[in-house]
């Protein structure tokens, strides 16, 4: 029995089938090309030209939109510099930005509908901004103070902020993938126009979640648009140490969904990408794989020095590629910014960020003692009511408990 | 001899032994030209190759995976985890795998290994970047769990645990990575696993810590003899197997003891060791055993200090159990 259908597939696609689905005629196995030439199916798509001008039949981006976009990735630059410094000055403990990767970040958000979920790795700061995360209280999150919205919990950069359906950011790499898609699943199980946003690096994209998330996306045809910013390292590990695969982009066909591969310093590009990608997702057609081109420019965090593993010139070319640079070229072209209005809206923007930090550093450095327990379960448990009567009573006792090293 | 601080000293045993035996290869996130982002690998990849020194994409179930094939195949793997905090994507492959070919397969084989890995908080690290998870690994029968706390120790124990014919955690106190510094002899030396030191002797209290807490602890202890309590410290090193009978012998002396550990009180190897305590010293105990231990809550970023069993609340403990 089995032998005959497995004889009839034979015959119906002269050279076997794969699980009774029909297969294309093919040429003998030893002679058939490589499977697909993925530079040539995957192809850069870039929208922004060196020169600024762009197809303005390809933009659905509203002039002021697009000037708004452009404020909120030069704050964001700013800010990453700003935080660096700070970082260095010994008034946060640590940061990780976006510079170099601001088009990625914030086309792809902004293509996205207000109802949607984004679920961020941790360089997406820009676009927690662009759902309206205030920038004090983002600056709270850093000193881990008194106006955490995180109440001291979690590291600097690691902000969540529900109100702006910014789901929480978590270290442990590919974690958000799965749940990204988990979120889609629901909103269509509850009849919903949800469809969520999800990024990672393409390190994540070794990581079993990484996997276990497209695979998941791909079977159901979930409602999600999977982001990977390829800035081309993972700490200290260039992509060719990630993956044997031309691109990131190609993966997508091993999980049945449709892959894309964009200029990640083209705003327009990322944007267009993403609007596409939720319009299929919206319409039943599935997920869809975007991998961004860009670069980080920068270390890893304010704790790596790639010096000791990256060489300056690697990362030359890229300064041309500017994505700040590239869309003010755009603007200019279009007659939507001056020089002028650039230096000003620099100088608004330092101004927000100068404002915002001295907000911030005015509120109480520590959350009080109680916020050490709260949150761990719904109602804190017997053993941390009594913890913190215990913690109390020592820091009471010894204000040394309250401090990290003897002298601080 | 050498002056070494904990980073170095791992470092010089990781050399030794790679010198020593062919089958030693070290893998892991960025350990390769890099290092590692603490530098315990610096100069590996210059020294020993990149056949030997190996750099894995970012997935640490694929990093003990490929371990337990490259150790059942004759290698000697060196896995670097590079936070404790990320060694759970890889909890299957050691629970299910690492801790049970030896016993699943009647024998016929093993898959001894070294898996490295920085642990432990106060280096304002948040909870990813800050969590002492030895325990889930001492309740899972077949693995060996040590964490030494100075750099001595350090190269000692992880000689012997790459010697060792099963799988071994090895859990760096990346607090102290810098801090403790101390002479380290050149060359090999084996510091037998499941030796606790007494690294004070003292007549009243049994103080039992290990990695960098036993630091807060020595502080304390210090400040305990200013003040006219004597107490004797141990420095457990190695968590499994475990060396019960410094224990016994040291509280059947002292009558009293006191556990140090970061991780959260609930269900920690404290617990353990109260209960071992109890069973064997109870005709000896003239206090409750007291755990001085981190709380029942995820690692926390701002209030880690207050998080932390310092030294001034494991004195306090002292105090109490000295009073009672
Ligand atoms: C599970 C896990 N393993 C290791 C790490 C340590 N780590 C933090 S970031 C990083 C590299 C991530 O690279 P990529 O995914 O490309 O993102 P990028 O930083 O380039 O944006 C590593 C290895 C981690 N955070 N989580």
């Amino acid at each position: 029995m089995r032998r005959e259908i497995h004889q009839n597939l034979v015959k119906r696609n002269g050279h076997g089938g794969q699980n009774g689905h029909a297969m294309p005629e093919l040429p003998p196995f030893a002679q058939r090309p490589a499977p697909h030439r993925p530079e040539k199916e995957f192809p850069l798509e870039t929208v922004l030209a060196d020169d600024g001008s762009a197809d303005l039949s390809r933009l659905h981006l509203p002039a002021e939109r697009l000037v708004s976009l452009y404020r909120l990735m030069v704050l964001n630059r700013l800010l990453d510099e700003r935080m660096i410094q700070l970082q260095r000055q010994g008034r946060i403990g640590f940061y990780i930005g976006s510079i170099g990767e601001e088009a990625t970040v914030l086309g792809a958000a902004a293509a996205m509908a207000d109802q949607d979920w984004i679920f961020p790795c941790y360089r997406e700061h820009g676009a927690a901004l662009l759902r309206g995360l205030p920038l004090q209280r983002f600056l709270c999150d850093l000193l881990g103070n008194s106006g955490d919205l995180m109440l001291g919990h979690q590291m600097p950069c690691h902000e969540a902020f529900a109100a702006g359906r910014f789901a929480s950011i978590s270290s442990p790499i590919a974690t958000q993938i799965p749940q990204a898609v988990g979120a889609g699943w629901a909103a269509r199980i509850k009849g919903d126009d949800m469809v969520p946003l999800v990024y990672f690096g393409e390190g994540a994209t070794s990581a079993n979640d990484f996997h276990t998330g497209l695979n998941f996306a791909g079977v159901r045809k979930v409602p999600v648009v999977f982001v990977c910013r390829n800035n081309g390292w993972a700490i200290s590990v260039p992509r060719e140490r990630q993956t044997a695969a031309v691109t990131f982009a190609e993966k997508a066909l091993g999980y049945g969904m449709r892959g894309e591969r964009v200029d990640g310093n083209d705003l327009l590009a990322v944007y267009e990408a993403t609007r596409l990608a939720r319009a299929r997702a919206h319409a039943g057609e599935g997920p869809t794989l975007i991998e961004c081109v860009t670069y980080r420019m920068e270390g890893h965090s304010t704790s790596d020095d790639p010096r000791a593993y990256r060489a300056p010139e690697l990362v030359e070319p890229w300064r041309k590629k500017d994505p700040i640079l590239r869309l003010k070229a755009h603007l200019a072209w279009r007659g939507l910014l001056s020089e002028a209005d650039d230096a000003a809206l620099r100088e608004q923007a330092q101004a927000e960020i100068l404002a915002a930090m001295r907000e911030a550093e005015a509120l109480p450095p520590k959350p009080p003692l109680e916020s050490l327990f709260q949150g761990v379960y719904a109602e804190p448990l017997w053993q941390q009511r009594e913890q913190l009567e215990e913690l109390r009573a020592a820091v009471d006792a010894d204000p040394r408990a309250a401090r990290l090293r003897e002298e601080g | 001899m050498p002056t070494m601080n904990v980073i170095q000293a791992v470092n010089d045993a990781l050399r030794t032994e790679m010198r020593r035996d062919a089958n030693v290869v070290v893998l892991g996130e960025d350990v390769g030209r890099f290092g590692g982002v603490f530098r315990a690998t610096q100069g590996l990849h210059d020294e020993f190759g990149a056949d030997r020194v190996i750099d894995t994409p970012l997935a640490e179930g694929g990093i003990i995976g490929t371990a337990v094939g490259m150790a059942l195949y004759g290698l000697r793997p060196v896995p670097e985890i590079q936070f404790a905090d990320f060694i759970f994507p890889a909890m299957d492959q050691l629970v299910n795998e690492v801790a049970k070919y030896r016993y699943r397969s009647g024998g016929q084989y093993a898959c001894p290994m070294v898996i490295r890995s920085p642990y432990g908080g106060g280096i304002r690290g948040g909870h990813y970047h800050s969590q002492s998870p030895e325990a889930h690994f001492i309740h899972t029968a077949g693995l060996k769990v040590v964490v030494p706390s100075n750099p001595y120790d350090a190269k000692g124990l992880l000689i012997s645990a790459i010697r060792d014919p099963d799988p071994v955690l090895f859990f760096e106190p990346k607090r102290v990575y810098r801090a403790a510094k101390g002479e380290v002899p050149e060359g090999e030396y084996e510091i037998p696993l499941g030796q606790a030191r007494v690294t004070r002797e003292g007549s009243q209290i049994t103080v039992i810590a290990w990695g960098a807490m036993w630091h807060e602890a020595d502080q304390a202890v210090r400040e305990a003899a200013e003040a006219g309590l004597d107490c004797e410290l141990l420095d457990l090193r190695s968590l499994q197997p475990l060396d019960v009978d410094a224990i016994e012998r040291s509280v059947r002396k002292t009558g009293r003891a006191v556990i140090v550990h970061e991780a959260p009180r609930t269900c920690g190897f404290g617990a353990e060791l109260s209960a071992l305590i109890q069973e064997r010293c109870f005709l000896s105990l003239e206090a409750p055993i007291t755990r001085v231990t981190g709380f029942d809550t995820p690692f926390p970023y701002t209030l880690e200090a207050e998080y932390l069993p310092r030294a001034p609340r494991i004195l306090r403990a002292l105090r109490e159990v000295a009073a009672f």
